[in-house]
Order: structure tokens, then C-alpha cells, then sequence
């Protein structure tokens, strides 16, 4: 009598209203990516333009600064959705909670995260990180950026209740980003310097597989939590 | 549906109540609802309507007293997708237009068969504006544009908080409609108001919230 959609439809319904609506408001995706820009420009000026200094440090330059833009954007991965009422419709729908939300993290990846990775290389370039590492970066970012968002999305979820949520937000999320950061400037400077560099990425590889399991679990469970109030 | 079906109500409490900081926020609470009731929940504000209502939908615990759905103790998996809540928060995302949101409404919750977005739309008063972005709509229509799930979704039990609430009296009338079609096919449905409220065919429930 009642015709449920499929699993993999309410996905891509989900999925479609979150790039849409990040799609509405463009100019919030532009900011991280111009922070991110403004960010790496200014370091040649303070530091000068020494190609030995600008190459030894570029990797870690790059890596902390995208994961610091995407902190820009993570607290607003639930609010809105609180504000208008569409979270309760979300946790009432005949879908599970955890995979509509690992969508929403997904959704909010490719909007925050992608772009930065995209000019990650322009980045780089800027800081005079030799070509040969380019790669390096990259995949260490493509692991590491999604272990972010998705132990943000945890601490967003946690502190949903609790207004001006953003220092709690920032102060909890610093630990559990540092291995994050330690595994991925350790396989980007391993590749500078020639030395194998597989295992920080199996590493980061590691714990990413875990997050992406785990958080969209505990992200609903604190919702239900944050709405049962 | 069988005399069986009739028989069993669709939600029934005893003695139910929320405590919010060992308060309670309303008296124990009685009541049956059989499919094919509509229930008005009366109570001056703060009497916990919304309260009650949040409950029954599952975004509240049980502090107190028992729920049952369709007879068994009420649990998140077995009254999934049954039950519509409209809540003082529509549900909508102001950035997409009623047609959109609908859409991911549908996208989750599975549609009524026959009913489609734009016939729904229609019916509710909103056409011409199904793709004006909800943030440009007046309270009314927001109010229209959610009330827009209850035709398109499939579901038993409607929960409508303040249904009534910034419609014009075209929209009071268009509610009793949904009401009435909607009890008239074997759905129940529970609403909530302060003001008095007049249903088509007859005197529904009265459940009366007291502190």
C-alpha cells in the first residue's frame, strides 16, 4: 500500500538537496577557498623569498592552512538544518539516521573540501613546492580532509545544543585533527626528501576507513540526543 | 482493513507524561485514537501541546507512562514513516522552492500513489509560485508549502502542531479538507490549538491538557 523509496534514492535525494542548496550560496564556498588563497600569498611576503626556506616548509603551509579554512566552514554543517525544522523531519523520515547524515558529511565535503584541494596545487606552486611532491599532497589531503569533516561533523553533532558552539567546536576539534596533520606533512616531507612515503598515508587511509564507519553513527545518535531537549 | 484492524487503535497512552527537570509538564495523560479519529489537543500555551506532540512523534523520550502503536509498545522502527509530524519549525529549507523541498520530502519519505508534486501544489493554493524560492514567501504560504507534505506523503497519523496558525480563512477551510479526506480514508490525525476550532462532520476528540 505504501510505496518507500529505495535506500540508494533517499541518498541521492539527500545528497542533491545539500549540493543544491550549497550551490544557492556560492559566495559561502568561495570564502574558504579565498582564506585558504590570501593565506599562502602572505607567507613568501613575511618570510621572505628564499626558495630553500618557502620549499622546506611549503607542505605543512598547505596542509594547515586548508584544514584551518575548512574549520571556517564546519559549524554551519547542522545549524541550519536545526533552525528550520528540517533535522526533526530528517530523524522522523523511514531512513537511517546515520546514512542520511553520512550524506549530509559527504554533501558538505565536496562543497568545503574539494575546492581547496583543487587549488591545492596552485598553493603549492606558490610556496615553490618541487612538481615531483604535487601528488604526495594531494593524496594525503584527498585522506586527510574527509577524516576532518568527518570528526567534525561528530563535534557539531555534540554540541548542537549549546549556543555559540564555535570555540567549544575549535578547542575539541584541535586534538583529534593533530595525528591527522602529523601523518599527512610526514608523507608529504618523506616524498621531499626521496624516503618511501606509503606508510603515514596507510595511516591516515587507516583512520579514515574507521571515521567513515564510526562518526556518521555517532553524529546521529548525538542529534537525537541534541533534539530530544 | 478487517474489523481486527478497526478494533486496535492506532495510538494509545496511558498515563503518559514528560518531565522536563523532574517537573512534569503535563497531567498523566489517557487517551485512544482509532484510525479514522481526528483528535483536537486543547491547553492554554505552556500547557505542553507541543510537548505532547513531540512525544508522540519520537523526537521526545517517555518519561513517564506507556505509548503503544497499533498495540505493541511504540518503537522507532515499527511506526517509521507512519506518522507526520508538522511541527512550529516547517521543515523547509528557505533557500529551494516549495517544489524542491517537496521533493526531498518525497525523496524520503516515498509518495502517495496518484499524487504528484505540482497537482499537489495546486490543491494547496501555491500555484504560480512552486518555483519561487521559500524565503520569498509570506508566512502563509510557507505555512501552506509544508502543509503540502500531508497530501503528497504516504502516512497514518498526522501530529499538527498549530496547523491553523498565519493561514487566512480560504486556509483554515483548505486544513479542514485534508482532515476530513484524510480521516475519511482510514488516517487519524491529532491538533493541536489554543483558539477555538470548528471541523467539518461532527465534533472530534477533545483531549484537554491540564498542568
Amino acid at each position: 500500500m505504501m510505496n518507500r523509496p529505495s535506500l540508494a534514492s533517499a541518498c541521492a535525494a539527500m545528497l542533491r538537496r545539500d549540493l543544491t542548496l550549497a550551490w544557492r550560496r556560492r559566495g559561502d564556498i568561495a570564502m574558504p577557498v579565498l582564506y585558504a588563497l590570501i593565506v599562502t600569498m602572505l607567507f613568501p611576503f613575511a618570510l621572505g623569498p628564499e626558495d630553500t626556506l618557502l620549499q622546506r616548509i611549503a607542505g605543512g603551509v598547505v596542509l594547515v592552512t586548508v584544514l584551518l579554512a575548512m574549520l571556517l566552514a564546519l559549524d554551519a554543517m547542522f545549524a541550519s538544518d536545526i533552525e528550520d525544522g528540517s533535522l526533526e523531519q530528517l530523524v522522523l523520515a523511514p531512513q537511517p539516521l546515520a546514512l542520511m547524515l553520512g550524506m549530509k558529511i559527504l554533501a558538505h565535503w565536496l562543497a568545503t573540501a574539494l575546492p581547496l584541494i583543487v587549488i591545492a596545487p596552485l598553493m603549492a606552486a606558490m610556496l615553490h613546492l618541487p612538481g615531483v611532491v604535487i601528488p604526495v599532497l594531494l593524496l594525503a589531503l584527498v585522506l586527510a580532509t574527509p577524516l576532518l569533516s568527518l570528526l567534525g561533523a561528530v563535534l557539531v553533532a555534540l554540541t548542537a545544543g549549546t549556543r555559540r558552539s564555535g570555540m567549544l567546536l575549535a578547542l575539541m576539534l584541535l586534538p583529534l585533527c593533530v595525528p591527522a596533520v602529523i601523518f599527512a606533512a610526514g608523507a608529504v616531507a618523506a616524498a621531499q626528501q626521496g624516503l618511501p612515503w606509503l606508510a603515514p598515508v596507510a595511516w591516515l587511509a587507516a583512520a579514515l576507513v574507521l571515521a567513515v564507519v564510526l562518526a556518521p553513527l555517532a553524529c546521529a545518535a548525538a542529534l537525537r540526543i541534541a533534539l530530544d531537549a | 482493513m478487517t474489523a481486527a484492524d478497526t478494533a486496535l487503535p492506532l495510538l494509545e497512552a496511558r498515563a503518559l507524561s514528560f518531565f522536563r527537570q523532574d517537573e512534569p509538564v503535563f497531567a498523566p495523560l489517557d487517551f485512544r485514537l482509532h484510525a479514522g479519529e481526528l483528535a483536537l489537543v486543547e491547553g492554554d500555551n505552556g500547557s505542553g501541546k507541543t510537548t505532547l506532540l513531540r512525544m508522540l512523534a519520537g523526537l521526545l523520550h517517555i518519561s513517564a507512562g506507556e505509548l503503544h502503536w497499533r498495540g505493541e509498545p511504540m518503537q522507532r522502527d515499527r511506526c517509521a514513516g507512519e506518522i507526520l509530524f508538522l511541527g512550529h519549525q516547517l521543515g523547509l529549507k528557505a533557500d529551494l522552492s516549495p517544489r524542491e523541498n517537496l521533493r526531498i520530502a518525497a525523496g524520503l519519505h516515498g509518495m502517495r500513489e496518484g499524487a504528484g508534486a505540482a497537482s499537489v501544489l495546486a490543491r494547496i493554493g501555491l500555484r504560480g509560485y512552486e518555483d519561487e524560492p521559500v524565503r520569498r514567501l509570506s508566512a502563509g504560504q510557507k505555512k501552506r508549502a509544508a502543509l503540502a507534505r500531508l497530501l503528497l506523503l504516504p502516512a497514518s497519523l498526522w501530529l499538527l502542531d498549530e496547523p491553523y496558525a498565519n493561514l487566512d480563512r480560504i486556509g483554515i477551510a483548505l486544513v479542514n479538507d485534508l482532515l476530513e479526506s484524510h480521516t475519511d480514508t482510514g488516517g487519524a490525525a491529532m491538533v493541536t490549538s489554543h483558539g477555538t476550532v470548528s471541523f467539518h462532520g461532527g465534533e472530534p476528540r477533545r483531549i484537554r491538557m491540564h498542568d
